[in-house]
């Protein structure tokens, strides 16, 4: 139950005040106006239709929801859209450039490093920003990497497997 | 794709992945059609309580609320939402579960009013404006409690709460195997209540079309010919005109099986308000009102020898169904689990019976293994508890008692029959991996020095490939089990294989193409397999109870050979020879000895489709369609082995070493199969370490966010070894059992044999899971919880 007054003022039919906001998305710039409250994740989805992106929690715990924000994986549900203005951000649908797909992408194929999907795009966002900044990650460090990002299907095990591949690729040892 | 070996056995990479990969699944909470309304349930912030007002005028006048709807509006609208699993025998009772309660809350969660808006904040805004006043009735949640005398009542109809009795006398006598036994091992277990978290919570977006009186409806469903079997009885749509589309699932462990009354509810506003309606849980909503699973509390008597020949086994539980039965929920405890706690081994006679109780708490469902994990836990801790009376190796009594590898077909003492299995196979390979031998010797000198280790074992059996259907209907359940299928393949030789299963992650769109692919010499590449879409594909059963692939798989190898024969009468046909002077491989009819006289898949699929010169009285085309009912469930097997190190001053578990030895038959994937085995290993030991629902003695869930329900992450998890053995089972058409439940079935057992051998021999006899760290410093420290 909310508390009386805001109720009253919303049963009044008091919306919420509606803010401009601009930001790039996959290299895309865009501006709109948008609620105050509207969370960065509904934004993205709703707003821009880029669902690639998705909910799987309320409290930050998943990590389904992860983008990428100026180069750092973050929880787009814990941030409201409004805060996002002026950033830039990267959706799994940006990650494969002209078409190809990232070496993450391809490797947690090769690997079956996702069987539902829906925890995939947040894990592999994680893991973008570790090889960003760790070219020879070790398991633990993967384990670390990821483990704000929840995977109900996998084990881990092959997720892991599929991250410090990717990593191999990229520094071209493989 | 280059045909390099044969499809079946080959570990190659998913079709389905690259749109998970790429953002482009296609979940329901994705779907936007024009138009589209938004609905928020108002749930009881009681357990049980009576509902004395509901004052909905308030929301009503929000800008943008298009509607708010109580019990008063659906009746006669809606009927009940009912269980499908009415056990015989078992004076079931089923008190009615209406989609939105009219009189009585009756666990925390259920849904009192609907409301709807044109966006979903607003929709939000409005379910906090709906105000009900409810009058607090006496809670009970715990099912023991629930059975005894004075406890509150949830249903008139339902006399201290019981829901049903069922026993299963087994085919041996056994008291008199206990009468004769030399020792008696007895042991209270309680199988704790967990939520299932698939990632994706539920969804429901429902739209009508006023022309053609069609609705539809996206789900995310594990069975969606189920959901418009029980819809269309529920809401009175014609079953012809009601389509559900499961598309792309993130998860469903069971959760996505039940029919919810809330779909029902969503599919009646939009045909009410002639506009597309959507529905998306949050994880909270999803921890309340999705079903649990497990939940039993258990009462195992084990007879046995001296030598630790065991006689016989005793079980008692008491099941808690929560609130409501749900729609499988009746036959988890009884059908699922009651027929296997006698595991793998030669037991003469058992004895199982299982009380189902109703607790003011979320309704009980089919959660991954649903009542095999439950029976299997029994058995493998039982042994080990007998092990240790006896002073015998864990690994030895087990060899002692394995029904032995020339025995099969085998009959049960609890009355199945098990198809094929090498469970001493399965131990040796396992034993041999981890350094068993030499384990217990470092064991020993740990001891010595005051450090505690420990080695759990877990010979499981399992029952899956849910079919036949005569088995499934005589045991209650509401409706045939068997697998369905159909291969089209299109002038151009191209196939589009339509499938009853439902993948959501087991990737059958891959697996399914292999096995057609194998059959038929056409390449994984030029096979699509569509699911999910009661419209298009045949009436199908969906995906659990590790189903898919030896039932609807099996449909798919049948329906691939009708079109093989058929292919190789039109190539006698065209080459003017006898069938028996064709050989088929690669994809290719070729006269024997004649290497240039040969039709080609492709060429048969063109000349089907041209029909100028078939055999007579052929009908065009190569199309077929199977329903495959199978002869026995299938019994996939195994041996787990999981060492642990337990820090003596803190309780802290550390998995040193996690070895899986599965045998599920033929592999199609091999790659497939062992991600399925590590994401069911990690269910398992998550139940063990971690996993507990947890309900204050009012019926809040307390665990209702992931902060309070502790699903493990990258860091709890821990590597996992696997490997096989192939023994096929002898009735399917191509040999396979299913893995999808093995992982879990398998391991919490070995994880809690680990840490009791480790505190042994001055530790207790048994912990509860979850094994907490604070559960086992005060194992070790000898303080009571």
């Amino acid at each position: 139950m909310m508390a009386g007054e805001a109720a009253g003022r919303m049963a009044k039919g008091d919306r919420m005040a509606r803010h401009r906001i601009a930001l790039s998305v996959n290299g895309k710039r865009y501006e709109r106006d948008v609620e105050a409250r509207v969370l960065l994740v509904d934004f993205i989805r709703d707003d821009l239709r880029l669902t690639g992106t998705n909910v799987g929690c309320d409290t930050s715990h998943c990590g389904a929801c992860t983008v990428m924000l100026d180069g750092h994986a973050i929880k787009s549900c814990t941030m409201f859209a409004v805060q996002a203005d002026g950033t830039e951000i990267t959706t799994i649908e940006g990650l494969a450039a002209h078409g190809r797909l990232h070496p993450l992408q391809e490797s947690f194929r090769e690997n079956h490093g996702l069987q539902c999907g829906y925890c995939t795009p947040g894990i592999v966002l994680a893991a973008s920003e570790l090889l960003h900044v760790n070219k020879s990650p070790t398991d633990d460090e993967i384990r670390t990497a990821i483990s704000g990002n929840l995977c109900r299907c996998t084990g881990y095990v092959n997720i892991v497997k599929s991250v410090s591949a990717a990593a191999d690729r990229m520094a071209g040892r493989r | 794709m280059a045909q390099a070996m044969k499809p079946m056995g080959a570990s190659i990479p998913r079709t389905e992945d690259e749109r998970f990969l790429t953002g482009r699944g296609t979940f329901v909470a994705n779907m936007l059609p024009r138009g589209t309304v938004f609905a928020k349930f108002v749930r009881s912030p009681y357990a049980h309580a009576r509902i004395l007002g509901i004052e909905t005028s308030r929301a009503r006048e929000l800008p943008g609320v298009l509607g708010v709807f109580t019990a008063a509006d659906l009746k006669g609208e809606i009927g009940s939402v009912f269980t499908a699993w009415l056990i015989p025998g078992s004076n079931l009772k089923t008190p009615p579960y209406i989609p939105l309660a009219k009189d009585v809350v009756r666990y925390a969660g259920e849904a009192v009013a609907v409301v709807v808006a044109e966006d979903p904040l607003v929709a939000e805004d409005a379910r906090d404006l709906v105000d009900v006043q409810y009058d607090p009735l006496p809670v009970v949640v715990n099912q023991e409690t629930a059975m005894k005398e004075g406890a509150p009542q949830l249903h008139a109809e339902a006399p201290k709460n019981v829901a049903f009795h069922w026993v299963n006398a087994g085919v041996g006598d056994v008291e008199a195997a206990f009468k004769g036994a030399d020792v008696v091992v007895s042991q209270r277990f309680v199988n704790q209540r967990l939520q299932p978290s698939a990632m994706e919570p539920r969804a429901a977006l429902a739209q009508y079309e006023p022309g053609t009186k069609e609705l539809t409806l996206f789900v995310t469903s594990q069975n969606p010919h189920v959901h418009r079997l029980v819809l269309s009885l529920i809401l009175g749509v014609p079953e012809q005109r009601l389509r559900v589309i499961a598309p792309d699932v993130g998860g469903g462990f069971g959760s996505k099986i039940p029919v919810y009354p809330w779909e029902a509810v969503v599919c009646w506003l939009a045909m009410r308000l002639d506009r597309p309606v959507k529905w998306v849980e949050d994880r909270t909503e999803n921890f309340l009102a999705t079903i649990h699973g497990r939940d039993q509390v258990q009462y195992v008597d084990l007879a046995a020898n001296k030598d630790g020949t065991i006689l016989g086994i005793r079980i008692k539980v008491i099941a808690n169904m929560g609130a409501y039965l749900s729609t499988a929920g009746p036959g988890i405890p009884t059908i699922l689990f009651g027929f296997m706690p006698g595991g793998c081994y030669a037991i003469k006679a058992g004895k199982v019976e299982v009380t189902g109780v109703f607790t003011n708490t979320t309704p009980v469902d089919a959660y991954r293994g649903a009542g095999r994990p439950e029976a299997a836990f029994i058995i493998e801790r039982m042994v080990d508890i007998l092990a240790r009376n006896l002073k015998l190796d864990p690994a030895d009594i087990r060899r002692k008692n394995f029904i032995p590898a020339d025995k099969f077909p085998y009959q049960t003492a609890l009355g199945l029959v098990y198809d094929s299995g090498n469970y001493e196979g399965a131990m040796r390979k396992a034993l041999d991996i981890v350094g068993y031998e030499k384990l217990r010797v470092e064991q020993a000198q740990a001891r010595k020095e005051g450090r505690l280790m420990g080695i759990g074992l877990s010979t499981y059996v399992e029952v899956c490939g849910l079919a036949p259907s005569p088995i499934a209907t005589a045991t209650g359940f509401q409706g045939g089990l068997w697998g369905s299928s159909t291969v089209r393949i299109h002038p151009t030789g191209k196939v589009t294989l339509y499938t009853g299963a439902h993948p959501h992650g087991q990737g059958e769109e891959t697996t399914f193409a292999q096995i057609a692919s194998t059959e038929l010499g056409i390449p994984v590449a030029d096979i699509d397999v569509v699911h999910g879409d009661t419209k298009v594909t045949p009436m199908g059963m969906g995906t659990y109870g590790s189903r898919s692939t030896p039932v609807e798989g099996g449909s798919v190898a049948l329906s691939a050979r009708k079109i093989r024969d058929k292919a190789r009468k039109i190539a006698a046909h065209l080459l003017e020879v006898s069938e028996d002077d064709l050989e088929f491989s690669d994809g290719k009819f070729t006269v024997k000895g004649v290497p240039g006289k040969a039709k080609t898949i492709q060429e048969i699929a063109w000349a089907a489709y041209m029909a100028t010169s078939l055999p007579k009285g052929m009908e065009p085309v190569l199309d077929a369609t199977t329903f495959y009912d199978p002869a026995n469930f299938v019994f996939p097997f195994g041996t787990h082995v999981c060492v642990v190190d337990v820090d003596k001053e803190t309780g802290h578990v550390s998995i040193r070493r996690y070895v899986a030895v599965d045998d599920v038959g033929n592999q199609i994937n091999p790659m497939i199969v062992e991600g399925q085995v590590h994401g069911g290993v990690l269910q398992g030991l998550a139940q063990a370490m971690m996993e507990q629902a947890v309900y204050d003695e009012n019926g809040n869930l307390l665990t209702s966010n992931f902060l309070e329900y502790l699903v493990p992450s990258s860091l709890e998890a821990p590597m996992i070894e696997t490997a096989s053995t192939v023994t096929p089972s002898p009735h399917n058409p191509i040999g396979v059992k299913g893995v999808g439940e093995t992982g879990t079935i398998a391991s919490s057992e070995a994880y809690v044999n680990a840490v009791v051998d480790a505190l042994a021999p001055h530790g207790p006899v048994h912990i509860d899971m979850p094994l907490t760290s604070e559960k086992v410093w005060r194992a070790i420290h000898g303080k009571a919880g």
